[in-house]
């Protein structure tokens, strides 16, 4: 609980010092509904360059929902989503990670039985070139592409922290290795725009406080602007410039971080609990 | 005892000893089986214990892997024909123990690599053998007018290419109506294909004979001369095998076999990282069809005869069995299955019916036919996958998949020590 104790100030709003474009990614009036349930119901959401924007809400407001639909995996039942002014709603999934957006997931989806350097290898998928005859005839492009693919990915791991671990296999991580490696991976695809879906969870005050410092890390040093669901009050409120709050499908609130805290109907559904003292 | 403990003790195959001593072991065993080949000449035990050189060429780990791969293949293309050349049933069941071996890759490419359950397989199979069989033996001519007749045997080597190419065609139509299906649902539809094509090649008359075949299919030739014979299909099948090795390893270790591996993980997130489902799937069955493609045109020259029997599901079934008795996802274990169950179905226990139906011969006692052994190849096949469930799921020879190393510069190990971006 030691270092835990106070939340590493972030340097406040450098990484949207240049925010003079309009937003990296719209939703305009985007809503989900599965059978009865509406699960998103028309949510705007405008997202600034090199930001950290946070989505909150208690469980079943429709955060995932709305990732989902921003990376294609759900299509939006009304409204658009637009990436760098270009409509992706209803693209398929590796059709939104080609226009730069990557994410991860809720509940670890590694891909198991591959090494943690091969999880990173299939991130970089996009930007590979070889096709199937040059890799049965193993041209020399090939050997060159697959060294410098295996450098960045073993760069990309040392970036999150898993430095010499290429060789494991995922399935074989800790958990909280597991969420890194999920994280380069998804960095492996070179995104604009970074989802993470509660890369906090379940993990400890330590780990919680080195993810954090990750996530800004990304931000700050890879001009990334990153969209985050978390439930964990400590790393909203450090690392977000944004928040926004879901509560049944619709938004009930947005601001910094400070505001949202003081906001009543915030308070209100979600956070009156979370927050106090 | 305790070196054959050792042996299989792990449940993974490794010689004991140093170099020297595996490299003597190797060559010992090869003299004893060679003996074995030419003493007994019809007998598919000394076939058995012949193979089982391989067996011992891959469990030679203290053997550096060049020099492993080098003796497998004097092994095979070398010391076996020079052997048994002139034996016919030898070089056949080598060739048919080949064939299964490629179409236990194929398929293993679409099962153990991206992780989809085809039980139509055959079909691909029969796609190649029909196509050779139907210009060789001139009944394209009857309803194609530009042809005159039957091609000749120099036409077999296009028509090996064009085998892969149609059969890679017919993956890619069987793929496309399946891309949304997994598991069970896909299984049952690959297998109703697998029987569309039989029951297309037992109904079509005017153009497969139907149920009564083609016969006098051709056998290959080279300026003139016809490759009819039984070793000449050895050494081409074995060649094609080589082939399709070759590309097995070159695609698992690619970008195309992690794309593989990644669907077969999780296809949901393998698309969230940008790999395109469609093509990675239409390219996992193509591949597959195309191994099985090229050997049905083998296969076809080789029997000289193809009717729709050649392909029926339990055809299917037996690859599928191949691989997973040998290990799925690795190539020396479904190489492995592929040659067990190959000589299980034709000699094995034929062989063990006419031993036990001769000493009962000998002694005056007419064994009933039915406790005669060959009778329940089907059965014993089912308590072998029974039994490998329990106590082998991952197979004889479990798939070490070949990853990629992050090799090359030491790099400071420091597991969480660094997490991420420069403390502030």
């Amino acid at each position: 609980m030691s270092a835990a104790g106070g939340t590493a100030p972030r340097p406040a709003q450098e990484g949207a010092a240049g925010r003079a474009a309009g937003p990296v990614l719209e939703a305009r009036g985007v809503s989900k509904r599965f059978g009865g349930l509406v699960a998103v119901e028309r949510v705007d959401l405008a997202i600034a360059p090199g930001t950290v924007h946070s989505l909150i809400g208690p469980n079943g407001a429709g955060k995932t929902t709305l990732f989902n639909m921003i990376t294609g995996i759900y299509r939006p039942d009304e409204g658009d989503i637009l990436f760098r002014g270009r409509s992706v709603a209803g693209l398929p999934p590796e059709k939104v990670a080609e226009r730069g957006i990557s994410r991860t997931f809720q509940n670890v989806r590694l891909f198991k039985e591959l090494t943690a350097l091969e999880n990173v290898l299939v991130g970089m998928h996009l930007h590979l070139r070889a096709n199937f005859f040059d890799v049965v005839l193993h041209t020399p492009r090939v050997e060159a592409e697959e060294r410098r693919a295996r450098r960045e990915a073993r760069e990309l791991l040392a970036a999150v922290g898993l430095g010499g671990l290429g060789d494991e296999l995922a399935k074989n991580l800790p958990y909280g290795h597991q969420r890194r490696l999920e994280i380069a991976r998804a960095l492996a695809v070179r995104p604009a725009l970074l989802l993470l879906d509660e890369p906090a969870a379940g993990m400890n005050p330590r780990e919680t406080e080195a993810v954090m410092e990750l996530i800004d890390g990304l931000r700050r040093e890879r001009g990334l602007t990153i969209l985050l669901i978390e439930h964990d009050m400590k790393v909203v409120m450090g690392i977000s410039d944004v928040v926004t709050v879901l509560d049944h499908g619709a938004k009930i609130a947005e601001g910094p971080p400070d505001a949202i805290r003081r906001d009543p109907r915030v308070i209100e559904a979600y956070l009156g609990k979370a927050v106090e003292r | 005892m305790a070196a054959l403990a050792r042996f299989w003790s792990p449940f993974r195959l490794r010689l004991p000893g140093g170099r020297a001593a595996q490299l003597l072991l190797i060559g010992g065993y090869l003299a004893f089986t060679v003996g074995l080949l030419l003493l007994f000449p019809r007998s598919i035990i000394a076939f058995l214990l012949y193979l089982a050189n391989l067996l011992l060429v891959f469990g030679a780990r203290a053997v550096p892997g060049a020099w492993q791969a080098a003796i497998a293949v004097v092994e095979t293309l070398v010391v076996f024909p020079a052997v048994a050349a002139g034996n016919p049933f030898f070089m056949g069941v080598g060739t048919t123990v080949a064939i299964y071996v490629a179409l236990a890759l194929g398929l293993n490419i679409v099962i153990g690599y991206a992780g989809l359950l085809d039980l139509g397989y055959v079909a691909f199979y029969a796609s190649g053998a029909y196509l050779w069989a139907i210009f060789s033996t001139g009944k394209a001519a009857e309803f194609l007018p530009f042809l005159h007749g039957p091609l000749g045997g120099e036409w077999f080597w296009p028509f090996l290419v064009l085998g892969l190419l149609f059969a890679a065609l017919m993956g890619v139509l069987l793929g496309i109506p399946v891309l949304r299906l997994h598991g069970d649902y896909l299984a049952i539809v690959t297998l109703g294909f697998g029987e569309i094509i039989r029951i297309l090649a037992a109904g079509l008359n005017s153009i497969t004979n139907g149920a009564v075949g083609l016969p006098g299919v051709g056998a290959p030739a080279i300026g003139g001369r016809t490759l009819g014979a039984a070793v000449d299909f050895y050494f081409i099948t074995l060649v094609i095998v080589g082939l399709i090795v070759w590309v097995t390893i070159r695609l698992e270790g690619s970008r195309i076999g992690r794309a593989w591996a990644a669907i077969r993980e999780d296809e949901t997130a393998a698309r969230a990282m940008g790999v395109p489902l469609t093509r990675a799937k239409l390219l996992a069955f193509a591949c597959g069809a195309s191994f099985a493609g090229m050997m049905g045109v083998i296969f076809a020259a080789k029997q000289s005869y193809v009717d729709p029997t050649s392909f029926t599901f339990m055809e299917s079934i037996g690859v599928v069995s191949m691989i997973v008795l040998g290990g799925m996802g690795g190539i020396p274990g479904v190489a492995l299955g592929a040659a067990i169950v190959t000589l299980l179905n034709i000699q094995v226990l034929g062989g063990i019916s006419d031993f036990i139906n001769s000493v009962g011969a000998r002694w005056g006692i007419q064994i009933p036919p039915a406790l005669n052994p060959s009778q329940y190849h089907q059965l014993v096949f089912g308590v072998i996958l029974v039994l490998m469930a329990i106590w082998r799921p991952e197979g004889l020879i479990p798939a070490r998949r070949r990853h990629v190393r992050a090799d090359e510069e030491a790099e400071p190990a420091t597991p969480a020590a660094a997490p991420g971006g420069e403390p502030a």
